[in-house]
């Protein structure tokens, strides 16, 4: 009886977004009167960032700064049409949609400045602190705010800009059945360590390293964060979590957070977590996702580094001690 | 049965009446418009509405509202000082350590409770203190050294 030590290795191919019908997202983006900017979205934030990779994308190309970049995500009744926030779908698909609509509430302004300091739009740049100026000639300058303000009570426009982004449906072929349903794949790769305790079946993750290629990495930090409690997630898939653990009897299912298997605190190992970017061709700034994909990885390093331990092959989630020690016994012929 | 409730919310004085039964999470929520503390599962095993209540960390959802009835309540409205925000909550912000944010307040007041009583501790007692405290994003890590980041922020303005 004894505690045996194993690694495990998985690496991860993953579709960014999905495709039954095509799968698009728009934004649309104005200027208030002292120009702030609004980016409307029907994307929903709900914690993995989506707003501050928002105010990111929509600052970036409109030159503004970030500080003057608000996102309202508030109904997705009457905002513009999105297909939401899963399928690791939200920065690239609504991020694509938002750089689009800010382009184009861009040209707009740059239009109205032009006006206004007897140029060509085409001379005019964005300082990036609030000022449009001309190319060369930073002293000939306009506020953005004096551009917003002119717009609204004296021209008579509307800064602002509509985007879209659209993944169009793929065809499917009849004679073989295959489809292209993403345009864009992120990878990882991940080293699992356990120790595994060949009397009580008890598996402890000891280390999980990974290397995620990602696109760009819009928010490192956001990122980190992401893979770190994915990281987390995974663990949780792997070793603890079913609704139904004597499926298909249904019997004995958790019913509360009691009972529901999750790891804790004490539970967590370190992660330690590379990016490699390689910026994708159609993704905004060269971002792909990581919503999904962040999860995965540590289910099948782990039931690697399970049988490098103690040789045997759990292939149901999740690999409980109950499951490792009734396949010792069975490799053991007992 | 109503009661009459008279309780120091975040250092003021306020009342309300409550039905019998009713929780102090209800109370909260409902009666005196904090809803800083959340309504996870209302059973005691998230975490989410924990309250400090004369500076002991208790689940609002299992704690009768009556039972406040002339003593001191701390939610996580009450941390910060005017506008400065509290070591903890700075802490959390800077190492990222919410995600949807929904479990955030519960972690703050047991971190706060914690670090109340020992200005300076191990990466396992901080762990044991949260070890209540159900968090479904940030795999804890995050939330465990942002913990620890704040024992040295507040021990640097101890000076
Ligand atoms: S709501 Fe009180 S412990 Fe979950
Ligand atoms: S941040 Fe979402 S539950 Fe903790």
């Amino acid at each position: 009886m004894a505690k045996h030590r194993g690694r495990g290795v998985a690496s991860v191919n993953y579709p960014i977004g999905m495709n039954l019908g095509g799968d698009p997202s728009q934004a649309l983006v104005h200027a208030t009167p002292t120009g702030k900017f609004v980016v409307a979205l029907s994307s929903i934030d709900l914690g993995q960032g989506m707003k501050s990779v928002t105010r990111q994308l929509a600052a970036e190309t409109l030159g503004v700064p970030v500080e003057d970049v608000f996102v309202d995500t508030a109904d997705s009744d009457t905002g513009p049409h999105c297909m939401g926030s899963f399928a690791s779908r939200g920065t690239h698909r609504a991020g694509n949609a938002v750089i689009a609509a800010a382009k184009e509430a861009k040209q707009v302004l740059l239009e109205v400045a032009a006006e206004e300091l007897e140029v060509d739009p085409k001379d005019l740049e964005l300082d990036g602190r609030g000022k449009v100026q001309v190319k060369g000639a930073p002293s000939r300058a306009i506020s953005v705010r004096d551009v917003a303000q002119r717009a609204h009570f004296k021209r008579g426009k509307s800064i602002s800009g509509r985007g879209m982004f659209l993944v169009p449906p793929s065809d499917v072929d009849p004679e073989t059945g295959e489809m292209n349903p993403v345009t864009t794949y992120a990878h990882a790769c991940m080293v699992a360590e356990v120790e595994v305790d060949d009397e009580t079946g008890e598996v402890t993750v000891l280390s999980l390293k990974a290397a995620y290629e990602i696109g760009r990495a819009l928010n490192v930090k956001l990122v980190e964060q992401q893979l770190v409690g994915g990281a987390w997630m995974g663990i949780s898939h792997a070793l603890y979590e079913t609704p139904e653990p004597y499926y298909p009897d249904r019997a004995h299912g958790p019913i509360d957070f009691n009972e529901y298997l999750m790891p804790g605190p004490a539970d967590m190992c370190p992660v330690q977590i590379d990016l490699l970017e390689r910026p994708a061709l159609d993704g905004p700034y060269g971002a792909k996702g990581i919503g999904e994909m962040c999860a995965t990885p540590p289910i099948p390093a782990i039931a690697n580094a399970i049988f490098d331990a103690v040789g045997v092959r759990i292939t149901e989630m999740p690999f409980t001690p109950e499951k490792i020690l009734k396949a010792l016994d069975a490799k053991r012929g007992r | 049965m109503t009661k009459a409730v008279r309780l120091e919310l975040n250092g003021s004085p306020v009342a309300a009446v409550a039905e019998g039964g009713e929780n102090l999470l209800a109370l909260l929520r409902e009666r005196l418009g904090d809803t800083s503390p959340k309504a996870g599962c209302l059973q005691g095993t998230c975490g989410a509405c924990t309250v400090l209540l004369d500076g002991e960390p208790v689940l609002a959802c299992l704690t009768l509202a009556e039972l406040a009835d002339g003593r001191r309540v701390t939610t996580v409205r009450g941390l910060q000082d005017g506008p400065r925000l509290h070591p903890l909550q700075e802490a959390f912000m800077d190492g990222f350590a919410a995600q949807c944010g929904f479990c955030t307040p519960g972690m703050l007041i047991a971190a706060k409770a914690l670090l109340d009583r020992e200005p300076n501790p191990t990466r396992e007692q901080v762990i044991e203190a949260i070890a209540g405290n159900v968090c479904r994003c940030t795999g804890y890590t995050p939330i465990v050294e942002a913990i620890l980041d704040a024992a040295r922020r507040l021990a640097g303005r101890r000076g």
